[in-house]
């Protein structure tokens, strides 16, 4: 931390003796801009799938339908029936019947909007809210069975279950590519650190030879690539943003068009830069270290 | 208690790839000395330089900088140690896209001392090596000669307690020479110790007309006390 708080504080002694030159300035920047556009992208699917993954969850968990099907004349007696025992049956909130013209709305996707629904023969479907505690399922449904063999009670699970699966995998998916982002910018910044130091062999040399320690050294060249891994991230950060923000909206599009940030989930991008100049500082330091070890 | 020597050698040896440079090396150099270290190209003279700085480890034997075992010491021990000793190399050794003063006043900068009032005495330095006009030239720019006594200006910036020159008169001329020779012997009057190697002859035998100085010889892979022969 302290060794941060210095580096922060700079030392334009120690940055000055190292050539400003080299394409490893350019290397750096580069990858901590492009590494930064992808890992806002990425942030933005990960906290959109997770937010799409508790929304799917919880609209779905407090509802469930009934579904009667029956012979016509028995259909209505069966629908009443249904209502009675669920009225009677703890944990459940209410229950509505839906309409015909609810029914052609649930249809309309498949069959167009002109579908004669007086024609068809549709089960009668009762939309039920669940209290938090929800009801004893299995309990609710042999009571059906016994008293109105033509429902089924579908609490969603059946669907439910792999959609908030999918989304909660795409999230896990998205996190695993931050941590590869990650790695990859702190691999590229400590090899671009090692190449600069190697570069930079009869700098070294001097500045040992007049009594530099190794902290000094190592600063001279962590101070440069954490500042410029921050430029280099804070720039790709800015285009990922405006790049998130340009993502078409779709009415009703699901997960693809909800990915961006909302609310505090707006500080993450911002993160985005800083936590690049920590991996860098931690990259440079470490390949620094290594590279003075080994030069003796 | 007799005072410390300021670095001493005990048995040391240095060897490279199966091939022993020097063996069973002992010299003491007392505070305020003057030494030569001469012998032919080869011979070790660099190698035992370095040693006195910390640069090299003996691969048998110890050194120690006024009683400290260098064996014993890490890194960054040995960087402040050499605080106290200035280094002139042959091939001076200078960070070249800084300018002059920037790099006489380098081991200030590393050392975390006073830049401002190390200044003052950069320019009392400049002027005594002859280099005030050039302070702001980058070291490619300078003759021989003129990086010669810029080196010399930086390992003494400090003011350390020893002075090692390796072949310092090495790419100059004889006039040049005996400028930078006289440089050395200043500092030794004002107390330095200081160890000089060189293969120039005439270099050692002008100088102990003007200063007490005791003459090593590297040669057969053993260093011994140079006599009247010179």
């Amino acid at each position: 931390m302290n060794a941060l708080l210095t580096l922060l504080q700079g030392d334009k002694s120690a940055e000055s003796v190292v050539p400003r030159t080299g394409y490893t300035a350019a290397l750096t920047i580069a990858c901590a801009a492009a590494m930064a556009f992808l890992a806002v992208f990425v942030l933005a699917l990960a906290l959109s799938a997770g937010r799409q993954a508790a929304e799917w969850e919880a609209s779905l968990s407090d509802t469930a339908t009934v579904r009667i099907s029956a012979p016509a004349e028995m259909a209505n007696v069966q629908a009443d029936t249904v209502e009675t025992i669920l009225s009677q049956t703890p944990g459940i909130g209410g229950t509505r019947r839906l309409s015909d013209d609810e029914q052609a709305l649930l249809l309309q996707p498949w069959f167009g909007s002109d579908l004669p629904v007086e024609t068809l023969r549709l089960p009668i479907l009762i939309d039920v809210t669940l209290t938090e505690d929800g009801p004893d399922v299995i309990g609710l449904r042999q009571r059906l069975a016994a008293e109105a063999p033509g429902a089924v009670y579908d609490d969603h699970g059946r669907w439910r279950a792999p959609m908030v699966d999918a989304a909660q995998g795409l999230r896990t998916l998205s996190l695993t590519a931050l941590i590869l982002i990650a790695s990859v910018t702190g691999v590229t910044v400590a090899l671009a650190a090692s190449a600069a130091i190697s570069a930079n062999g009869q700098v070294i040399d001097v500045l040992r030879l007049v009594g530099a320690e190794d902290r000094y050294i190592s600063r001279a060249f962590t101070r440069r690539f954490t500042l410029r891994t921050l430029a280099g991230a804070a720039a790709g950060a800015f285009l990922g943003l405006i790049a998130v923000a340009l993502i078409p909206t779709v009415a009703g599009g699901g997960l693809a068009s909800a990915v961006g940030f909302q609310g505090l989930e707006w500080i993450w991008p911002f993160l985005v830069p800083l936590a690049a100049a920590v991996l860098a500082f931690a990259a440079t330091r470490a390949a620094a270290a290594r590279r003075l070890k080994e030069a003796g | 208690m007799a005072d410390p020597s300021a670095i001493e050698l005990t048995s040391a040896a240095m060897s490279y790839s199966g091939r022993t440079l020097f063996r069973d090396v002992s010299l003491q150099l007392a505070p305020g000395s003057f030494h030569f270290l001469t012998g032919p190209s080869g011979a070790g003279k660099t190698t035992l330089i370095k040693l006195c700085y910390g640069e090299l480890q003996p691969t048998e034997g110890r050194v120690t900088f006024f009683d400290d075992d260098t064996g014993h010491m890490d890194r960054d021990t040995i960087a402040r140690l050499r605080r106290r000793i200035g280094v002139v190399h042959q091939d001076c050794r200078f960070i070249d896209h800084l300018s002059v003063a920037e790099n006489i006043l380098l081991p200030v900068t590393v050392s975390g001392g006073n830049i401002e009032r190390a200044r003052s005495d950069m320019n009392d330095l400049l002027g005594w090596v002859g280099l005030q006009a050039l302070a702001d030239h980058r070291p490619p720019e300078l003759s021989g000669g003129e990086r010669q006594r810029a080196a010399l200006a930086r390992a003494v910036i400090l003011s350390p307690d020893i002075i090692l020159a390796d072949e310092p008169t090495g790419n100059v001329d004889w006039e040049m020479s005996l400028k930078i020779l006289g440089l050395l012997i200043e500092l030794n009057r004002l107390g330095k110790t200081v160890l000089c190697a060189t293969h120039d002859m005439s270099l050692i035998r002008q100088a102990k007309t003007r200063v007490s100085s005791r003459v090593l010889r590297l040669r057969d892979g053993a260093v011994e006390l140079a006599g009247a022969e010179l």
